[in-house]
């Protein structure tokens, strides 16, 4: 005899797929992995030391922050990788307290004051650095050449700026940038790392192609258009980690697929704008706070055609 | 014809099947003791009992009934007396139904069935007159009554006709074991549906985790006389793609308009198991009192029987020997349109396709990130967050608005979504408050 015994009853689909948020933003930590170690790689100790201090003062903040709001937390990776991104970022040689007060802005402002994940407007890493940009910007825009784990860095300036002077022939310039080998931010500097991490997301499933290759698409033809050199504007500067890890990111970006089309559009578009007309000389960070800015709208005003939305049945023939 | 140059790609979602722990021959269940038959087993409306307490009935003897047009008879499933009549939970309206209970003498006595003796001369008419008289009802979840859908009204030419072997619910293995076990009678039943309806060309779709159900289809549609009009196709095996409107975009690139039925765009769509018991009806004249039902999951032995309507799901478990491990959900249905029942005591009925054992996952939801998965799984192509939204906000209007009335609550967005939100039980909320208002209006 079965024995008499109430069963639950809870809502359908009974079914469920398992990739939870946490998983997700973990995927995103591995994936990131590549660039971190190639920032690793070329700026040494000092990098590694902006990596720890960033993910370390993101999580605590988030924690403080969620005991303040009174909120649960949950270790969900997100305050990892808001934490890892913004190291990714910043230059090698910043202070680490800089490095504390940003990542710090990043969760506390520009995620929780919002209402925590899910509910930000910005995305936080890239929030963290114009928030430092703003306050501290001669460390800020201060690099230095690749100089692994020996002491002594030499400050050079990034390919993007108008002061970079490059000796040798355009192909060794392209080898430099696509494996990384030169000025910048910790994990901007190698294209084929991020690369394959971005591609890793893609074949995952976790990141859609539409933003990524909307937005360098753009800048490729744009560039072009412009009598520009596409190629090196691909590989300088922040487009590639902007493209694949910063403006896929879910909360921040439009929802539709037509919409993730127009926002890679834009961003590559402002982007572009800002390297060739701006007073700066890289554009990805504020291009992508602006089209976040803009996300909401591109969501009220794009939508998705649903199945037999017709106006009259079509007849045959 | 219209130059697409983007074609919209399906949606959907990939399910684990779950299907290999009954892909084994029909059983016959032995007759119940007792039956408890709900007097409303159909979408429409509920019947009338035509038997008292202590009324001698017999098999297939019609029980009770309803004047209106969009209803269906409900039959005795055994012969014996009416011991009492009493009062269930319809599972998919939440509603109590009467219900007749029958204690059964043991013989199984049938009421003398109305044979014809030339089957293929019988007119319309007389066969729709059958097919309603045998209480027939849509038999792959959605218990439509059958008769009306096989009666357009006038001026709706339907073209295509769609005999529907997809089976995309896992853990389901009814309608297959019904392609291979009865596909002559499949085949017949479709011929009679044609006889109704004169389509131009009639499809048997199936999807392609079933080869053996394909080949033996193809098999038996090249024995016989209609196989020119007869095409056996396979679907990728995609969730929810035996859903009418999703098989009628996937297979012929056509809309069934918002609000409006597949007829629409000159399309009919039954259920192979449907088609079946068509056959039995205006061949046989037997009335529907039985169907295949796949008792599945966290039981000792899974398997795929023949039972009575009214048979209690708690003999169903029994006979497949008994809860294994700690299940703690029973569903009716498969595991993502189906319905989780508080106890064993509710009968089987018309639309019970499946009885699903399960150890159930705990929900909690969190925030929606936004990551647009649910956008890409909805098969009527809506946007799932932005209802459960409206819906959690109470901005039901907006729901409208955002074409919620399109959802058929499939499931295969909650399924996706990362962060747990019970998106269909959000809309399911939505959409019964819409009814509410529109009624009070």
């Amino acid at each position: 005899m079965t024995p008499e015994r109430k069963f639950l009853v809870s809502p359908g689909p009974h079914l469920w797929r398992g990739l939870s948020t946490s998983k997700i933003m973990y995927i995103v930590v591995v994936a990131l992995m590549l660039p971190t170690a190639a920032g690793v790689y070329f700026f040494g100790y000092q990098a590694l030391s902006v990596i720890a201090v960033s993910i370390v003062a993101a999580v605590l903040a988030e924690y403080l922050v969620k005991k303040l709001r009174k909120r649960a937390f949950v270790m969900d990776g997100s305050a990892v990788v808001t934490g890892l991104l913004l190291a990714l970022i910043l230059p090698p040689t910043i202070p680490l307290w800089m490095v504390a007060v940003g990542s710090i802005f990043s969760i506390a402002i520009v995620k929780e004051a919002f209402g925590g994940l899910g509910h930000n407007i910005f995305n936080p890493a890239l929030g963290g650095r114009a928030f430092l940009a703003a306050c501290f910007s001669v460390k800020m825009t201060t690099w230095v050449s690749p100089m692994g784990f020996s002491a002594d860095a030499v400050t050079t300036a990034t390919p993007l700026s108008t002061s970079f002077i490059w000796e040798g022939d355009k192909l060794s310039l392209y080898r430099d940038l696509f494996l990384g080998n030169t000025g910048g931010s910790i994990g901007e500097t190698s294209a084929l790392l991020i690369l394959i991490g971005g591609i890793l997301l893609l074949a995952l499933g976790i990141i859609n192609w539409r933003i990524p290759v909307a937005y360098i698409g753009t800048v490729a033809l744009f560039t072009l258009a412009l009598g520009g050199d596409a190629i090196f504007h691909i590989l300088a500067g922040g487009l590639m980690l902007g493209a694949f890890f910063m403006a896929t990111d879910y909360v921040t970006s439009p929802i539709t697929a037509r919409g993730r089309i127009i926002f890679g559009i834009g961003a590559g578009i402002l982007t572009v704008v800002i390297r060739r007309f701006g007073g700066l000389p890289e554009g990805v960070c504020y291009s992508i706070l602006f089209m976040n800015a803009i996300t909401p709208l591109i969501d009220r005003y794009v939508k998705v055609r649903p199945y037999g939305l017709v106006k009259k049945v079509e007849s045959e023939g | 014809m219209r130059f697409k140059l983007f074609k919209r790609g399906s949606r959907g979602v990939k399910l684990a099947e779950n299907k290999s722990h009954t892909e084994k021959p029909i059983e016959i269940f032995p007759l119940p003791e007792k039956v408890t038959i709900p007097l409303q087993q159909n979408i429409g409306a509920p019947c009338v009992a035509t038997v008292k307490r202590g009324d001698k009935v017999l098999t297939g003897q019609k029980i009770g009934d309803s004047e209106r047009f969009v209803s269906a008879p409900v039959h005795a499933t055994i012969s014996g007396e009416v011991s009492a009549t009493t009062t269930v939970i319809n599972p998919p309206t939440g509603q109590p139904v009467s219900a007749v209970v029958i204690t059964s003498d043991g013989e199984d006595k049938w009421v003398k069935l109305e044979v014809p003796k030339n089957p293929e001369k019988l007119s319309v008419k007389e066969i729709l007159g059958k097919i309603r008289e045998a209480g027939m009802v849509g038999l792959g979840g959605a218990t439509f009554p059958t008769h009306v859908k096989l009666a357009p009204p006038e001026g709706k030419k339907i073209d295509t006709l769609i005999i529907n072997g997809c089976e995309c619910e896992p853990y389901i293995t009814s309608d297959h074991r019904v392609m291979l076990e009865y596909g002559e009678k499949v085949l017949a039943g479709a011929n009679i549906i044609c006889k109704l309806l004169s389509p131009e060309v009639t499809y048997i779709a199936i999807e392609d985790n079933k080869p053996d159900a394909i080949e033996h289809m193809r098999r038996l549609v090249a024995k016989t006389e209609f196989k020119n009009n007869f095409k056996v196709v396979s679907l990728k095996s995609k969730y929810p793609m035996g859903a009418e409107k999703t098989l009628i975009k996937n297979l012929l690139d056509r809309e069934v308009p918002i609000g409006g039925l597949p007829l629409d765009v000159g399309v009919v769509v039954h259920n192979v198991s449907t088609t079946k018991a068509i056959y039995d009806a205006t061949f046989d004249g037997k009335p529907l009192i039985e169907r295949v039902v796949t008792v599945t999951g966290a039981v000792k032995k899974p398997k795929n029987l023949l039972v009575r309507f009214g048979t209690p799901l708690r003999s169903l478990i029994e006979y497949c020997g008994g809860i294994d491990g700690k299940a703690s959900e029973v569903i009716l249905g498969g595991p993502m349109m189906g319905i989780s029942q508080p106890d064993l005591d509710f009968p089987m009925v018309k639309g019970t396709n499946c009885v699903l054992v399960k150890e159930s996952t705990p929900i909690k939801e969190q925030d929606c990130i936004s990551c647009g998965r649910c956008l890409e799984a909805c098969p009527m192509h809506l946007m799932p967050t932005t209802l459960a939204k409206y819906a959690k906000a109470g901005r039901y209007d907006d729901c409208k608005k955002t074409y919620i009335d399109d959802c058929f609550e499939c499931g295969a967005c909650a399924y996706t979504c990362p962060a747990n939100i019970p998106i269909v039980q959000y809309i399911k909320v939505a959409k019964s408050e819409l009814i509410k208002r529109r009624a009070n209006k």
